[in-house]
């Protein structure tokens, strides 16, 4: 699959096919382009491992959003003024990279606030029987239906779902996971059966850094007629991804984990599927005919963007795919890949640290979560913050995931594009002295 | 380390390691009695205190603060601090220190600790500092204070019983 081609077999020396990491003089260059990595934290140099939470902008991006709001800012779709063409012209263009990035045409693309609020979208518009979908009938769920998530699912991707079963009589089904930290695919053929109506799993988990077998999941689904909705927060800013080779039906993914601003993620899904989907939210923008009785509703995607929509945030958002794609994600991936082993092989040999998740960075992402014997991850993190390093601690939003590996939270590292050998290197030597820090005094 | 060492002050470390207090004891006979579980949504941290309130003369006295919790260094050791300070202490003196710990602990690291009245709780100066980390100190003791107002209110006389108030809330 295109989309793994960045995880190499196990035991081979280069990470991805021809693919290498970025050398010293390339990262050299490229970290110079994110102000806030010259930080300093007390007399330490920023180690920020915290990207799997959000990602820091290159100035590129920085200077677009500014560049927009200093010559063309306006409302878009509205007004024949020249900044509001200009303004128009910007958010659509903007569309057209961000839906083009993932594989997909500009009018399968929803803007939302999230990849949260697109999931939320979607948990809605197929638990109303509401109107305005060409036929969302075959697609809502009802009584006796099924939902299936996995064990390790990030929040976002799990209580919408459990909403959307109470509010319609569904049932919420789940795939568990094997003791390495990947799902086990023995239960597949168990768990998503001819009652399923929507699988919903994630690309990349947030915690273990495993990346599931869409392949086999999308498979299976079709054999069974089930819609597909992918959570791609953690892979789509990492790996090179193609929603249209995954066969994926719908997915989201955020902004601020690939280089651009908070507040607008994507909503990107085949067509037809969200031509048969209701409005969720209504109001302004989202209308075609409004009288005092009732109303008909554009076409996707604008059917799903009631209101004034984040200009500047898709203006800079689209500058970010361009840097991605500059840089080339089979480059990103590699560079990861690279990083990700350097984390593993160093924390699996600290005495008393436990990771969750996969040890071997095959089919995984830059996330490295661990349990450090005896030490609170709050106390974990407070050790190396003293040390400049920047990590997240706390379950990460996905709660069952840490139940499941006997932890209520845990400390993790996460790589992006522009994170050296040198700060994995601090975070190994400060992770190191942890249970001294704590033991010894 | 040194602004680490200002956070985890020596007496926390030792407090974090053998937590005063720890464990949940039966009320003693004639005593009011009220616990309190809080937790923190963010780190899954928890704690739950019970209060046991006796009576000596016209004062209700705190006669025994027992407790458990899983949380990190700061949010235990704060608690085992916290049990040192009020046991023996009427009501109305207890509210007062949790008062003073609180004014401490939310004042940026600008509060100039007052160890005659907070005795090794004043260690926790420097949590200020870290606005992160103001609720893992404040957890115990808003679980104490939660449980020292059911006790004044409501709590269960004991005769040696272990029927105690117990709510769940979000600190
Ligand atoms: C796997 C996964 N899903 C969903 C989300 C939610 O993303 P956002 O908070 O941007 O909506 C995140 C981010 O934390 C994530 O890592």
């Amino acid at each position: 699959m295109d989309t793994l081609r960045s995880l190499a077999p196990a035991g081979e020396a280069a990470p991805v096919g021809e693919a290498a990491p970025f050398d010293d003089a390339e990262l050299a260059v490229l970290r110079a382009r994110f102000p806030v990595l010259r930080r300093t934290i007390g007399d330490h140099p920023l180690a920020y491992l915290d990207s799997a939470a959000t990602a820091q902008r290159p100035v590129d991006v920085l200077d677009a959003e500014r560049d927009y709001l200093e010559r063309s800012n306006a409302a878009v779709h509205r007004g024949a003024h020249t900044l509001a063409e200009e303004a128009t012209e910007a958010y659509e263009q903007a569309r057209v990279a961000v839906a083009g990035f993932v594989g997909r045409a500009d009018d399968e693309l929803v803007w939302t606030r999230n990849a949260t609020e697109g999931l939320n979208l979607v948990a809605f518009a197929l638990s109303q029987y509401g109107t305005g979908g060409a036929d969302a009938g075959d697609l809502t769920l009802r009584p006796g239906d099924e939902v299936v998530v996995t064990e390790l699912e990030h929040h976002a991707n799990l209580v919408p779902w459990q909403q959307a079963c109470l509010r319609t009589g569904a049932h919420l089904r789940w795939i568990g996971l094997t003791d390495d930290g990947r799902l086990d695919e023995t239960q597949l053929d168990d768990v998503i059966t001819d009652r399923t109506k929507v699988l919903a799993f994630a690309h990349a988990s947030n915690v273990l850094g495993t990346v599931l077998p869409v392949e086999r999941l999308v498979e299976r689904a079709r054999a069974v007629g089930a819609l597909t909705v992918l959570d791609a927060c953690q892979s789509v800013p990492h790996l090179d991804v193609n929603l249209v080779d995954l066969d994926v039906d719908l997915a989201v993914f955020s902004a601020h984990k690939m280089l651009g601003p908070t507040g607008i993620g994507a909503l990107a899904g085949r067509r037809e599927i969200l031509d048969a989907l209701p409005p969720v939210l209504t109001g302004g923008s989202m209308v075609e005919v409004v009288t005092m009785e009732s109303s008909t509703f554009r076409p996707p995607p604008q059917r799903f963007e009631a209101g004034t929509p984040p200009v500047s945030q898709a203006v800079a958002w689209h500058r970010a795919v361009e840097v991605l794609d500059d840089l080339g994600m089979d480059r990103v991936a590699a560079h990861e890949h690279a990083l990700t082993e350097r984390l593993l092989a160093g924390v699996t040999k600290i005495p008393g640290v436990r990771v969750l998740g996969p040890e071997t960075a095959t089919d995984r992402v830059g996330a490295v979560s661990v349990v450090v014997d005896g030490v609170h991850p709050h106390d974990v993190g407070q050790v190396l913050d003293a040390a400049g390093v920047a990590v997240r601690v706390g379950h990460h939003c996905a709660q069952p995931v840490h139940r499941r590996y006997g932890a209520t939270a845990s400390t993790r590292a996460s790589v992006y594009l522009y994170t050296a050998p040198s700060e994995v290197d601090a975070f190994l030597e400060a992770l190191a002295g942890v249970r001294a820090y704590f033991g010894r005094r | 380390m040194g602004s680490l060492d200002q956070l985890y002050q020596q007496v926390i470390l030792d407090h974090y390691r053998e937590k005063h207090g720890f464990g949940m004891r039966e009320p003693g006979t004639g005593t009011r009695t009220a616990q309190s579980h809080q937790l923190n949504p963010l780190c899954g941290d928890e704690v739950t205190v019970r209060v046991a309130l006796g009576r000596t003369g016209a004062d209700d006295v705190v006669q025994d603060v027992s407790w458990v919790g899983d949380g990190c260094s700061i949010s235990l050791a704060s608690t085992s601090t916290l049990h040192d300070l009020v046991v023996g202490e009427t009501t109305s003196e207890a509210g007062a220190l949790v008062g003073a710990f609180r004014a401490m602990v939310r004042a940026r690291g600008a509060a100039e600790p007052d160890e005659e009245l907070l005795g090794d709780a004043a260690a926790f100066v420097g949590v200020g500092r870290h606005a992160n980390r103001v609720k893992c100190a404040m957890l115990g003791w808003t679980a104490f204070e939660d449980a020292l107002k059911r006790a004044v209110v409501d709590g269960q006389l004991s005769p040696g019983g272990s029927t105690v108030s117990d709510d769940e809330e979000t600190a």
